[in-house]
């Protein structure tokens, strides 16, 4: 959305363009990351089934955090039968 | 547009319940969903006769609140349907957060409620603290006198809410089982004229996979406040749509409406302002007051949002006093609804001098005798130049 128009040029009941998600880059919002230990994964994917966010991203059986979009909420750390992943503090 | 004479209306005996369901019907909705509530339960129970009776064409979705409900025919409104519901009292109030939402998100989804006190202590009969308290939620707002009224209004409400210019969500009210439950006889246009008239809703915007779109998105300090700016002038458009629709309805069907139902108001000193069915009651009052040659008159709203400020000014600009009726107590407030609404319209341009009555809550009955009285009370507060307080009428003190 444009934030420099005048009230009367903006869509009616802010209805705007589908996926401006797509956008904004909203992994820089996260303090801890996923870091995935892949001796220990196991390739159940259930990581990728529950990210809140579909951060994690799968290739065939494989997974990838896609950390441009992953807030660090954990889940995924919690969830892993394998305890594959950790979370690993960001540095500033 | 031509006259539907009286004699090619179908004079029906309805109650105000039955009436808003049959205009509804004949308004050509698409969707329904709705929550039980007395005293509006038969206008919803009406429509999910007609719908297996096979006579509309809609969707209706049972859910398990009012909070549902108003979702629900958002939804719906989104995907481009006609979309109705009814509520009262306690499913007014659980539907409030969605109320912002409707208007936020410009749907012209229609609501008709019966106006019944709030919990509590629980009561089922009239009062308008429910449906008063939803006046800044961004709806358009009538009120009916009667179940001629309340048809009538059925129809013109989604001409107003569905106008280009307006896209706004319209609420209309009666009476709680003084018009909800009581039958009268009441004029209703052809089929083919109100379908004429409405014809199929057009959206702006809609729901449509081959055209996905982002509907309520996030919108924070840099942009909210433009978009409360557009509703605003939504509401500006919408008085005029309000008035041209009038004009036509009384072409189509011989029946006038006016944001402000005047009577014996031109020479009048003192008015008497009321809504909904109290306006007949006051009517009667103001009768017997001239024959007491009192020059009295009534102010009878019908149009509450967007607030009908030229013709207030026009209309009190005539009087002295105004007794301002309200059948809802805003505890704690200067004075009632009507009052603060009234008192902001003619404020600084005009100096006449109103006084408020609390009335009826809970359904307590008011006669013409205590309307008649409430105007010679304003009327001499006024000549004694005494400042306005907020009186609760025929409460034992």
């Amino acid at each position: 959305m444009s934030f420099n128009k005048r009230y009367k040029e903006m869509e009616m009941g802010a209805v705007i363009p589908a996926c401006t998600g797509l956008e904004f880059k909203t992994g820089d919002w996260r303090t801890q990351r996923p870091v995935i230990d892949y001796k220990k994964c196991v390739e159940c994917l259930i990581c990728w089934a529950l990210c809140p966010d579909s951060a994690i991203v799968r290739k065939g059986t494989k997974v990838e955090v896609n950390y441009d979009y992953c807030k660090g909420c954990g889940i995924c750390s919690v969830e892993c039968p394998a305890k594959a992943i950790a979370m690993k503090r960001e540095e500033v | 547009m031509a006259t539907v004479q009286e004699a090619r209306q179908k004079m029906m005996e309805l109650t105000g319940d039955q009436a808003i369901a049959y205009g509804a019907k004949q308004a050509g909705i698409d969707f329904i969903a709705a929550y039980p509530i007395t005293p509006q339960t038969i206008i919803v129970e009406k429509l999910s006769e007609y719908l297996a009776d096979g006579v509309i064409d809609a969707k209706y979705i049972n859910v398990e609140s009012e909070h549902s409900a108003m979702s629900v025919v958002i939804g719906a409104s989104l995907a481009g349907a006609r979309g109705f519901t009814a509520t009262s009292s306690q499913g007014l109030m659980l539907m409030f957060e969605e109320l912002a939402v409707a208007s936020g998100m410009r749907q012209p989804v229609v609501m008709a409620v019966a106006m019944r006190a709030l919990s509590a202590p629980i009561n089922i009969h009239c009062d308008h603290s429910d449906f008063l308290s939803t006046r800044d939620q961004g709806w358009v707002m009538m009120m009916a006198e009667n179940a001629q009224e309340a048809y009538d209004q059925t129809i013109m409400a989604f001409k107003i809410g569905e106008d280009p210019s307006v896209q706004l969500p319209v609420m209309y009210s009666i009476d709680a089982f003084i018009i909800t439950h009581n039958m009268e006889n009441v004029y209703t246009l052809p089929d083919e004229t109100v379908s004429g008239y409405l014809g199929v809703r057009k959206p702006i915007h809609r729901l449509d996979p081959d055209n996905p779109m982002t509907f309520g998105p996030l919108a924070l300090y840099d942009s909210y406040f433009e978009f409360r700016r557009q509703q605003h002038d939504a509401m500006m458009n919408a008085y005029r749509v309000t008035k041209d629709v009038f004009v036509d309805y009384e072409r189509m069907s011989g029946r006038k409406y006016s944001p402000l139902k005047n009577y014996m108001t031109d020479d009048a000193d003192v008015l008497v302002f009321a809504a909904a069915s109290t306006v007949g009651t006051a009517r009667q009052a103001v009768r017997k007051l001239r024959e007491e040659g009192v020059k009295a008159g009534v102010s009878g709203l019908t149009m509450l949002r967007p607030f009908p400020v030229p013709e207030v000014i026009e209309t009190f600009s005539k009087v002295k006093a105004v007794a301002v009726l309200e059948r809802m107590a805003s505890l704690g407030s200067p004075a009632g609804p009507h009052y603060m609404d009234l008192a902001s319209a003619v404020y600084p341009q005009l100096d006449v001098r109103m006084y408020d009555f609390v009335y009826g809550l809970g359904g307590r009955d008011i006669d013409s005798q205590m309307i008649a009285r409430c105007a010679k009370t304003a009327l001499s507060d006024a000549e004694h130049k005494r400042p306005n307080e907020v009186r609760f009428l025929g409460v034992r003190e």
